[in-house]
Parts: structure tokens; sequence; C-alpha cells
């Protein structure tokens, strides 16, 4: 497994192809549906620094006491690929979610030097495990989609779509 | 007349909805651990561990299975020397609700298709009612995501379409889902009655224990064709190429209009959370 500390600079995620595995460290903010319609329209005063930002796809369950998180996979990520275009334009340069996306996904990955990493579906327990604090940081009313800043290490993820339009899925085999 | 208090039913849904969303059925496990052991490539084996783990880590209670504890859907099968005392439905409820807040379960449920404002207890769940001979009830129960149920469909064939035709729409609606719906997938399959009736039946074929066999046995060899057939797409697990699409295919059928052939294809994630209590 490929170490991967972040926030990551572009230049390291060049370095990274589809099919390889990586362990982040560091800080990923939480958000999904609900959250990215809210962010799309504080695009320029957004409730974190989207430069260089990695935005993982999870709604955790409420942690039990005196835990930190609860189970926290990814959820799919073809929801949010419209509101991940201008994102990405803003700065966020790595996504964690699962399954395939919008070929205009792939394409703003190669344009912009950003990555598609896929976090194991369902995984939500193993993937809970890795996360060292979660703290919500805006849109507390969404509950379960509100937007949460996690330090995690050693969260496994694989490379989904690297930044020269390669693409890990079968479907994208063609 | 047997009595059945509200209060046991409510319970039995509540031990039952935090109890699928930590552990496994051992028989599931087994699959996921043979699919382990067969895959031959390293990525697919690796999604594949982690799955094992997971259920491992869950099991010992501190976190769900999945982030997605989902919507909780429950057959009811209720014998007609059974009384209850109360309302059935708001037992059922009461159960989900408590389930969600002292299980610590995620709230996934909205009011409204458009306003969609979070109901915070998953309630209501979805309940299907039957009555049937004898004093016990039945409580099918299972907790049911949104990513491998959003990639389900259902189909109105012609009768003249045939196997062929079923096996075509299922493959191409496996396709089309890809590692959506959380690959390695369960196929829960309809076939027959009207619309509203095959989608049931789909649902429910998922509650059927994955080593038995359809008793029919054209139907029985059509789920090892139908398994089959979808693994041969190499989607594998998460989408990401390998053997294992598919775990099992349940095909449940039923009586429909001569003029009608409804096939609905109920996609279940690896997460499979299905249990029976009987009370």
């Amino acid at each position: 497994m490929i170490p991967l500390g972040l926030p990551a600079k572009k230049s390291v995620l060049k370095g990274l192809r589809a099919g390889e595995r990586v362990a982040l460290s560091g800080i990923l903010y939480a958000a999904r549906d609900q959250a990215h319609l809210r962010l799309l329209k504080t695009l320029d005063a957004p409730p974190f620094p989207l430069e260089n930002a990695a935005i993982y796809y999870v709604g955790p369950t409420p942690a039990k006491p005196g835990k930190i998180t609860g189970s926290a996979g990814p959820t799919s990520s073809y929801r949010m690929d419209e509101a991940a275009i201008p994102l990405i334009g803003k700065g966020v340069n790595i996504m964690i979610g699962k399954g395939e996306r919008d070929a205009s996904i792939r394409d703003a990955c190669a344009e912009y030097g950003a990555v598609y990493l896929m976090a194991t579906g369902g995984a939500g327990a193993l993937l809970a495990s890795k996360i060292a604090s979660s703290r919500v940081i805006a849109y507390e009313d969404l509950g379960p989609e509100a937007v949460r800043e996690l330090v995690v290490k050693d969260f496994p993820c694989l490379v989904a779509y690297d930044t020269h339009g390669n693409s890990i899925f079968r479907s994208d085999d063609t | 007349m047997r009595k059945i208090d509200i209060e046991q039913i409510s319970s039995a849904v509540r031990d039952a909805v935090i109890d699928i969303n930590h552990r496994l059925p051992a028989s599931f496990v087994k699959r996921l651990e043979m699919a382990k052991a067969s895959e031959t490539g390293q990525r697919a084996k690796s999604v594949l561990k982690d799955l094992v783990d997971n259920q491992r880590i869950a099991s010992e209670g501190i976190y769900p299975l999945c982030q997605d504890t989902g919507v909780v859907v429950v057959f009811a099968d209720i014998g007609h020397n059974v009384f209850i005392d109360g309302d059935f439905e708001a037992a059922v409820n009461a159960g989900v609700r408590e389930a969600t807040l002292k299980g610590h379960l995620r709230p996934s449920v909205v009011n409204h298709p458009f306003n969609r404002v979070n109901t915070k207890d998953n309630t209501p769940a979805i309940i299907h009612q039957k009555r049937i001979a004898g004093d016990t009830l039945k409580l099918r129960i299972a907790a049911k995501g949104a990513g491998s149920e959003n990639m389900s469909a259902l189909k109105m064939l012609k009768p003249s379409d045939g196997l062929e035709g079923v096996k075509t729409f299922v493959v191409e609606t496996v396709r089309s889902a890809g590692g959506r719906p959380c690959p390695p997938i369960t196929l829960g399959i309809g076939i027959g009655g009207t619309m509203e009736k095959c989608a049931l039946l789909a649902k429910e074929a998922l509650f059927k224990a994955l080593d038995e066999p359809h008793p029919d046995e054209r139907l029985a060899r059509f789920e090892e064709e139908l398994l089959e057939a979808v693994n041969d797409l190499s989607i594998g697990p998460m989408g990401i190429g390998g053997k294992t699409t598919c775990l099992a295919v349940k095909i449940n059928d039923f009586p429909m209009h001569m003029a009608a052939l409804p096939v609905a294809v109920n996609i279940q994630c690896h997460a499979s959370r299905h249990t029976e209590v009987v009370l």
C-alpha cells in the first residue's frame, strides 16, 4: 500500500495509477448529497478550504457512547457527479466514494489533476476503525449528512480514476 | 385465540433490527469466504478480504456492518388464531424507532419525496401483512440499503419472451448496475403475478435460504443459469473486475394473466441483512 498524506499536492497525485492501493492519513471532509447542494451555493465562502481538499462521500451512523465515530463506509458517488465538477474547479483534488461515475468525472480528474478513490463499499465497520477523530463543522441540521472533519490513519482505498484518464472499473474497459 | 402483546412485537422487531445490522448470517459469511478463496486477482481478493474483516469487526457490536443501516422491511404472516392486542403497525414502528435510537443506527428515512425532512428514527417501516393458518406470528425482517435498492428494476415482458427474455432483462439490469450496488450481490427475482405482486416476490426471494434451490427443477436450473450469466459479466467485487459478481440467485414465481410475464429484479448488496422471528 502506498502511504498518502492529506492534504495532498497535485504533484503527488500525478504519481498514482488506477488500481493502486493507497493508505490515507490526515484530514478528510465528509460530505454527501444535501451537503453538496449547499456547498454549490457557497462556493466563494465554503465551510472548509477547498484547495487540495479530500472529500469523502459518507453519512456515518451515530457513534455509540464513548466511541469516536459510528460505521463509516462510502456511499455511491454517481449521485454527486454534477456537484463534483465545480468543486474540482475550486481545488478539491481527492474524492472518495464507491462505484462507477459519469465519464465527465474521469475527464475532470485528468484535466485538473484530481483523483477519485474507491473505499470498499459496505465495509463501514472496517473503515470506521481507521478514523482517529470526527467533528461536525457545518450544516449540523442535516444529521448524518452534515459536513464532518475526519482525521484518518492508514485509511485504505483503491485508486479508481487517476490523473491520466485511467479507470479501475470493469465497465470502463472498452 | 392466542394473544400476542404489542410490546412483544416491538421488542422482537427492535432486537432483530439491531442484530441484523451487526451480524451476517453464517451461510452468507461462508459464501464470502469461499469467494475470497476462489478469486485469483489480488485487487478483487483484497476487497473480499475487507468484507470478511468487516463482518468480523461489526460482530463485536461497536460499529454496524454498513453505515447505511437501511429502511426496515417487514413481512408479517399472522396466524388466523392470533389476537394482537393493539395496533400492529404502530408496534412494528415502535420497535424500529427503539432500534434506531438505542442501537445508534443511522436515521436514513425522509418524510416526503421532495421536502425530504429526516424522520430521525427510520420510521415508517415498510410493512406487508398476510393472514395464514395457525396460531403463530412470523416476522421476516430486512434492513435494506439504498445503494442496491436503487439499482433494482421491474419489466412487464410478453409471454413469448420466455426464459430468454427474463435472462436478458436480469443480465442487463446487473450489467448497468455495475459496481454501484456493492457486489458481490444476491439477486431476488420475481416472475409472475401482477406488477406489484412481482416486486413483492422479488423482495421475498431475498429471504430464502442460500443453499436451498428452487423446488421446481426447471426454475432451480434457471437460478444456476442466471448466476453463471451474471458472473460471466466479470463485474467483480465492488465493480473492479473478478469472478465474484453474484453469490446467489433466488427465484420466486406466481401464476399470472395469460397475456403477462412480469419480472422484477431486486438487487441485494453484500451486507445482506435478513432474519426471521416466530412469535
